[in-house]
């Protein structure tokens, strides 16, 4: 029986290392599909600790990946040596900063954000909340859209270009990496970085579930009364879900900033929040499995969709083109899925009973 | 000081369709919990039928004049966003009425996008001219300036909220509608079918957003498959700001978002010395909505209610 499951795991491991390098020989798209779908991943992993386990609605998740996006945009292009003399001046070969620094000072940023947007709405009811979160991420995408004057930080809507590409221990993410005569794309190669970030996120967000914290976050959930009579500290657990939902947008953030190597507010906008909630409920509210499932379906079957959709746009005279199709599936996917399953696909099995004792 | 008359004028008849889209929102708040994330799609599809048909009528009936057109205009869309709202929830809300509270709102939400796709495909994506039906000239006010328009915005939103008032508080329907926001397994056990109330919530509601669409078309003179989206956001934070559920509510939190909003991209510029300019406009209704909900987080008319999700 557990041999069984060693190799269960270890084929699927298998699996998840060879799936690039397929996918590699159909074109590098669509790696860069798998690598989409695993950023989502990362996002919907990070949601799914405030919407999920602590049960606060956020519609603004976006914010952070923003936060964590626009940090690694700004340490690692020419944008802001171009604009301040005194940074040109510090940083004679540019401004490259290296991503040890770069993820952790994101990362903490966006969790700092997180904080701060979580410290005001705490007493809020449900709605409430989700209606200033949605606020919170349209002040921050107004921002980054306007504060190019009267002092250039963000570019504003022309975005930042040029940003390094990720580099880890000497190797360059950017560049594809040749061993013998067989060579790994560069996008491959981020796919395997951001898949090792999917394996850590679930098992920080695993170990969190069972920890003391997680069962608080849940007992908040269900019944926020009752979890503060029970002598939870349920201010500063929301906070703390709320920190450490941000965190990991911050770092997925920065993970989109230098794969795409162009950032610009229109990829922060609230549909993208809107997506990500929506991966994270349809897949199946705080389970892992469900949200990853949620995640991967939400992303990428859209954009292979894309691909599929060309004969139908002919069909329609080009009105339905593969981004309104895309559009309309994603759409009609939330609408029958709900109806369908209104806990999700693949929902929590424990929800509403009591834990097992072992 | 002109400036100021001028910015309030503005603000009003921004804040008079603020509140009426407000009032769908809140109305539905108020007796089935969620948050209609389609209702400004409502306002959008009144916006774009009245487009349609304005260019239809006019075609058919050369001579007629302006406001008999805007009037059957308004008529029309009205009905296609009372037959869409009402399918709206009986399709995406009924269904889902006893599932997770958030199961609803994501439908609400798929809603949302699929309206406006589907109005991206029907009407194609560009900006359409939105035919100015009154008079265009402007009346000065001892500096102040007016359009009919606006005029026609102002009165037409007063004349709603009166007949609106009216059937929540004199009617059958009203009364009916009052006692299922109170209590949903009462009134059923006195007799009110809470099917149909949540029904007729909705054709209000849609009535509500189809006039307030047509007047946000006119009032800025194009109209576009996305252009649901700003006023349903803004009606939403202004309901919320309103005490969500409480008629009265929406209507105050309206016309004062309008209001902050048009006195504040006034004077933005002037007060930062240029360095923060109008673009922020957009961010006043949720810096004003964050602020109320920290100190009165029930909003300014809500009642207390105890925390229960």
């Amino acid at each position: 029986m557990k041999n069984n499951k060693t190799f269960q795991f270890l084929l699927i491991g298998a699996a998840l290392i060879a799936l690039p390098l397929i996918l590699q020989i159909f074109g590098n798209a669509w790696v860069r599909i798998a690598d989409m779908a695993l950023l989502y991943i990362l996002l919907a992993i990070g949601l799914n600790i405030v919407v999920g386990y602590a049960g606060l609605l956020d519609l603004g998740y976006v914010a952070f990946f923003a936060v964590g996006a626009y940090m690694y945009g700004l340490l690692s292009s020419p944008h802001l040596t171009n604009t301040f003399e005194w940074i040109a001046a510090a940083f004679p070969a540019g401004m490259h900063m290296p991503i040890w620094l770069i993820v952790p000072v994101g990362a903490a940023l966006a969790g700092l954000f997180g904080m701060l947007l979580g410290a005001p709405t705490l007493k809020l009811r449900g709605d409430y909340l989700a209606i200033v979160t949605l606020g919170f991420g349209e002040i921050i995408r107004v921002f980054m859209n306007n504060l190019d004057h009267p002092v250039n930080i963000t570019n504003g809507p022309k975005g930042l270009d040029q940003i390094d590409p990720i580099s880890i221990f000497g190797l360059n993410l950017g560049k594809k990496l040749v061993i013998g005569d067989f060579e790994i794309a560069s996008v491959s190669l981020y796919y395997y970085l951001f898949l090792s970030l999917v394996l850590v996120a679930i098992l920080i967000s695993h170990r969190l579930e069972i920890s003391r914290i997680g069962r608080a976050w849940m007992a908040i959930r269900e019944d926020e009364i009752a979890a503060k009579a029970m002598g939870l500290n349920t201010r500063n657990l929301k906070l703390l879900a709320f920190g450490m939902g941000a965190t990991f947008g911050g770092v997925s953030g920065a993970m989109f900033a230098g794969f795409q190597g162009f950032i610009s507010p229109e990829s922060f906008s609230l549909m993208e929040s809107v997506m990500i909630v929506a991966m994270v409920v349809l897949g199946g509210l705080g389970y892992l499995p469900g949200v990853i499932l949620g995640a991967i379906l939400l992303s990428a079957l859209p954009e292979v969709l894309r691909y599929v959709a060309g004969p139908l746009q002919e069909l329609t005279g080009g009105r339905l083109d593969a981004s309104i199709m895309r559009q309309l599936l994603v759409a009609l996917a939330m609408i029958v899925i709900m109806l369908m399953r209104p806990r999700g696909l693949w929902p929590s099995p424990e929800h509403g009973k009591s834990l097992k004792t072992k | 000081m002109d400036v100021f008359f001028q910015q309030v004028i503005n603000g009003l008849v921004m804040g008079s369709m603020y509140a009426l889209v407000a009032l769908g929102y809140t109305m539905v708040y108020g007796i089935i919990n969620l948050i209609n994330f389609a209702h400004g799609e409502v306002l959008m599809v009144g916006a774009l039928t009245s487009w349609t048909a304005i260019g239809m009528m006019r075609d058919a009936m050369p001579g007629a004049p302006g406001w008999v057109i805007l009037i059957l205009a308004t008529l029309i869309a009205c009905v296609v966003a009372v037959v869409l709202n009402f399918s709206i929830e009986k399709i995406a809300y009924r269904p889902l009425r006893n599932s997770p509270k958030l199961a609803p709102l994501i439908t609400a939400i798929g809603m949302s996008i699929l309206l406006q796709t589907l109005a991206m495909i029907i009407w194609k994506p560009n900006y359409k001219a939105y035919p100015t039906l009154l008079s265009s000239t402007p009346i000065n006010m001892g500096g102040v300036v007016i359009t009919p328009t606006q005029i026609m915005i102002l009165g037409v939103t007063a004349v709603s909220l009166a007949v609106l008032m009216w059937l929540v508080n004199y009617t059958r329907l009203g009364r009916a509608m009052r006692a299922t926001a109170e209590n949903p397994r009462v009134a059923g056990l006195m007799g009110v079918k809470p099917d149909m109330v949540i029904s007729a919530t909705f054709v209000i509601g849609a009535i509500l957003a189809a006039i307030a669409g047509v007047m946000y078309a006119s009032n800025y003179g194009t109209a576009q498959h996305a252009m649901g989206f700003l006023p349903g956001l803004k009606a939403f934070t202004a309901a919320v700001f309103g005490g969500i559920g409480n008629l009265s509510g929406a209507v105050i939190g309206g016309i004062l978002l309008g209001l902050i909003e048009a006195i504040g991209s006034g004077y933005i510029g002037q007060l930062t010395g240029g360095v923060l300019g109008s673009h922020y406009t957009d961010i006043f209704a949720f810096i004003v909505l964050i602020i109320v909900l920290t100190l009165r987080p029930s909003g300014l008319m809500g009642e207390r209610v105890a925390d229960r999700a």
